[in-house]
Order: C-alpha cells, then sequence, then structure tokens
C-alpha cells in the first residue's frame, strides 16, 4: 500500500445485515487486521469519511437514513457494498421487507461478496475503493468532470 | 426552569455497530424519558419458513443474528427435531454444547471490547478483540466459519471433530483462561471502570422481574435465571452454577459477563472429558407435523424458537423470540434519570444485538 498517499476514513452503517458482516468489519481494526497502522480510520462521522461501507440490504425504513448519510459525504467518495446481503439482497431477497443491494438506492463502486465477507476480502474490497476514490479526485478538478454526483457506476442519483 | 429538549439518539451513531433509535427527553443534562423506536434492519425473515424447506431454514435462522449464529440454528433444530420424532444422538448434542459456548466466548469478548470501546479505553477493546481471535480461529477450524458456522442440522450437526483436535482445543483453552485471567482483572478492578460503570443504569430485582429482563442483564438484578438449567443438549451431563451479581448496575452486568467466560471455559472442558464415541447425527423419520417452541441460553438471555408444520416439506410458521427484545423495556427503565453522557454505556450494557431484535 505504498501508493497511499492520504489517510482514508471510513463510516460503516449497518443496513439491514444479520451482524455477521458487521463485526468482520470490526475484525479489520483488531489487532490481527489493524488496519489502522494505514490511517483508515472508523469514524462515526458522513463529514469525515470517504468511504461508506455498507453491509446488508436495503428495507423500507432505512431508504432514508442510507440516503441521508450518502448526501451528508463530502465528494469524493465511494462506497463499498460488504456481503451478499449488500450486493444483492442475499438470502433474503425473497423477504417482504427487504427491496434489495444497496445500489438500488445509491451508486455502488466495489460490490464485496460473502456471508458473512471475510476481513481479507473486506481489505481488499476497501483497497481496490481507495484506487476508484483517487481517480474520482482527479476527475473533479477538471471540465467536464464530474460534480457532486458524478460515479462512474452510472448510479442511481 | 430547565426546559425540556428531544435528542435523537441514533440511527447512526459512533457508539452503535447497529441501527437503534432514541428519543431522549432531557431536562438540562438529565434524561426524564427515553422513548426507543426499531425497524431500521427488520427483513421479515419469519416468512422464509414457507418458501424453504425445513432442513434449508438452518441457514436463514442461523443468519437471525452474525454473533450468536450457531445458537439460532440449534434451537430451531431442537424444535423441529421434536417435530420429526428424532433422537439425536449423545456425540452431536456434545458439539453443538461445545460450539454453543465457543460462540458464547466470542459474543462476550466482542461485547466487552465494545464496552471498553464505549468508555473510551482503545487499548482494552484491542486486548478484548485479539483474544476474540483465538476463539474465532478454533471456531473456524472446526465448522469451516468465522461466524457464520452452518455446522447443524435437524438430527443432529454436520462435521465431527477428531480427539486429536479437540486435544488440541483443550490445551487452547489454558491460554484462553490465561488472557482472559488478565483482561478480567482490568474490568473488575480498573478505577476508570469502575467509576464510569459503578451505581450507573441501576435496574432493581423487581423492575428486573416485572419486566421480563433475560440473560446477564437480570443476573446482574439478581435474578438467576440460566436457560442452561433446563438441560437442553448436553448441559444436563455437565455442572455449573449461573452467574448472579446483585448490584443491578453496568458494572454488574459487565462482571456477570467477564465471569461467564470462565464459566463457557469450564463448561468446554467439561464437554470434552466427557464428549461419548458414536454417530453424529440421526435422519429424520417424517416431515413436521404440529407445533413446538425451543428455548435456549443465547449469550444475551433466553431465545425461543417456535415451529409449526402440517406434514409437508414445508413449516406454515416460524417465530422467534430474542433476547434483546426483551429486553428493552429494563433499558427504557435504566435510562430514566441518566445523564445524557452516561446513554451510550448504558445502552451497550444490555448487549444490544439489533439483528436478532428486529429480524
Amino acid at each position: 500500500m505504498s501508493y497511499l498517499s492520504r489517510s482514508p476514513w471510513l463510516l460503516h452503517y449497518d443496513a439491514s445485515s444479520c451482524n455477521g458482516c458487521d463485526i468482520e468489519v470490526l475484525a479489520c481494526l483488531s489487532p490481527l487486521y489493524d488496519v489502522e497502522r494505514f490511517g483508515i480510520i472508523n469514524t462515526g462521522n458522513p463529514k469525515h469519511a470517504d468511504v461508506l461501507v455498507i453491509t446488508g440490504g436495503i428495507n423500507e425504513q432505512n431508504r432514508q437514513v442510507v440516503r441521508n448519510i450518502y448526501d451528508q459525504m463530502p465528494d469524493p467518495k465511494v462506497v463499498v457494498a460488504v456481503g451478499i446481503c449488500a450486493c444483492t439482497g442475499g438470502v433474503f431477497r425473497e423477504c417482504y421487507n427487504v427491496v434489495g443491494g444497496i445500489d438500488c438506492i445509491i451508486p455502488v463502486d466495489v460490490y464485496v461478496p460473502g456471508c458473512a465477507a471475510r476481513p481479507e476480502s473486506i481489505i481488499d474490497g476497501i483497497v481496490r475503493a481507495l484506487d476508484i476514490l483517487e481517480a474520482k479526485k482527479e476527475r473533479m478538478g477538471k471540465p467536464g468532470g464530474t460534480g457532486p454526483a458524478g460515479s462512474p457506476a452510472g448510479g442511481a442519483q | 426552569m430547565p426546559r425540556r429538549i428531544v435528542v435523537p439518539f441514533g440511527p447512526q451513531h459512533p457508539v452503535l455497530p447497529e441501527p437503534i433509535h432514541l428519543d431522549l427527553v432531557l431536562k438540562d443534562e438529565h434524561v426524564e424519558e427515553a422513548l426507543p423506536s426499531i425497524g431500521y434492519i427488520h427483513r421479515g425473515l419469519e416468512t422464509l419458513v414457507t418458501k424453504r424447506e425445513y432442513p434449508e431454514y438452518v441457514y436463514i435462522a442461523e443468519r437471525t443474528c452474525g454473533i450468536c449464529s450457531f445458537i439460532h440454528g440449534m434451537t430451531y433444530c431442537q424444535a423441529v427435531e421434536k417435530l420429526v420424532d428424532c433422537t439425536v444422538p449423545e456425540r452431536a448434542l456434545f458439539l453443538r454444547t461445545i460450539w454453543s459456548e465457543y460462540s458464547r466466548l466470542h459474543s462476550h469478548l466482542l461485547w466487552l471490547g465494545l464496552f471498553a470501546d464505549a468508555l473510551g479505553f482503545e487499548n482494552l477493546f484491542m486486548a478484548s478483540w485479539r483474544l476474540r481471535e483465538s476463539v474465532l480461529d478454533v471456531l473456524e477450524e472446526t465448522t469451516g466459519g468465522r461466524v457464520i458456522q452452518g455446522s447443524c442440522k435437524v438430527g443432529g450437526v454436520r462435521k465431527d471433530i477428531s480427539g486429536e483436535t479437540l486435544e488440541r482445543m483443550r490445551k487452547g483453552l489454558d491460554i484462553i483462561e490465561r488472557d482472559a485471567g488478565e483482561i478480567a482483572d482490568v474490568f473488575l478492578r480498573d478505577d476508570s471502570i469502575v467509576s464510569r460503570t459503578r451505581g450507573i443504569g441501576v435496574l432493581s430485582r423487581e423492575d428486573a422481574y416485572a419486566l421480563g429482563a433475560v440473560g446477564p442483564t437480570a443476573r446482574a438484578s439478581g435474578v438467576g435465571i440460566d436457560l442452561r438449567k433446563t438441560g437442553y443438549a448436553a448441559y444436563d451431563k455437565l455442572s455449573f452454577s449461573p452467574v448472579v451479581e446483585t448490584a443491578g448496575d453496568c458494572h454488574a452486568r459487565c462482571a456477570v459477563r467477564v465471569k461467564e467466560l470462565f464459566t463457557s471455559i469450564d463448561l468446554i472442558r467439561q464437554a470434552i472429558a466427557k464428549i461419548p464415541d458414536g454417530p453424529i447425527e440421526e435422519k429424520p423419520k417424517k416431515n413436521p407435523e404440529g407445533d413446538y417452541f425451543a428455548r435456549s441460553e443465547q449469550p444475551r438471555g433466553e431465545l425461543v424458537h417456535y415451529v409449526k408444520g402440517d406434514g409437508s416439506r414445508h413449516l406454515v410458521r416460524s417465530r422467534i423470540r430474542t433476547p434483546t427484545l426483551t429486553n428493552l423495556p429494563s433499558l427504557v427503565r435504566m435510562l430514566k434519570g441518566c445523564n445524557l453522557a452516561d446513554v451510550p454505556v448504558i445502552v451497550l450494557s444490555i448487549d444490544p444485538c439489533i439483528g436478532c431484535a428486529e429480524r
């Protein structure tokens, strides 16, 4: 990770996950994986965050919460969907209250599959997201570059 | 005359890994009333029972909650086994007990870490989670999964543990016990922890009983309910006594969980010593018919799985009663009259698992 020139801060939100992926996201901070040594901090404030890490799918009640958190984050920003529920709805996609994966509400940049996703794959997903974050930052200053809503993933905005 | 104001707490809040919303009615810094609202992670997984065949639903039951997944799967199996006339072999019961207790160790260590983090004790958070990794290593080695195990099935278990591995697990327990002893000492005696938790969020014995508190929340208030004493799985062949504290404050709830680490370690040791040889599963003889509910002790308290079958491959109804939802009335009582700054610690002290509570 020698190319990391900044310290990306994460915001973790549990959309409608079973907790399995959430505790694996937190496990990335524990001494075995310890991503904090790279300057990656799990922050609680959307205004401080560069990367939004979401677990679980969208349901009727958290639809607006996820939207609000995403809108509050400053540009450039990336979204990492962790776990199969966040990618597609997973085992719960047939449930009456589950709308689907995160990408039905906000644009997703990296999909991390798994049930529960392992800490190694979560870290891998975030490292990939950082490349996308860097590319988005470069595009921002340029004419015709993307403004706040710009995401290569297209997206629902 | 101070004004009454309402402060929203959550759903996205730094101290909570999961979303729950509380409206805190404040008078100055004092919480007059707390009004919880939930539903942010409701999925409706109980209805999936009509869309999946009953042996497949074990996987869904496990995903009710990622922290105590094994115990959810096991309790569902216990309920269904009564409907399909199936006697689980002894060895499978012991293996279920061993995995349940490792799950409890991992859940309690996880909670202790989060609790330390809520107190601002980052170092202790790291120490607890480092120890938790050695518990997860055992679960991964024996079941294949770190947090979602998938090793329980209707009629028994899916995997056996060899004698050699059991011996290695027994030796590993000594190391876990030694490390747990070190962090236990800090949780029980450290000045800053004691001053942040003692006398905070007190729940009296009468209230705990009347509000239907379960698990460590009830035991910390002197109500000695432990469902493991009902003797499901192999608990009737092991000896232990429930950990009961009487103070009813946050420190007592922390102490109950710290002491339960050692009960769990002891139970695993006994189970490894007594585990018999034999088959690990028995095939169900018919489709589930009738209804039954099974109870078990989750790390957070009493868990109930109700199932109803009509003789087909699909059950017609499943109902899950989880400990966090049961403990919410107690939480509302604890928050009444506390200071705003103590709210995160008190909320965490019931070990909220919203994933279970909302399903």
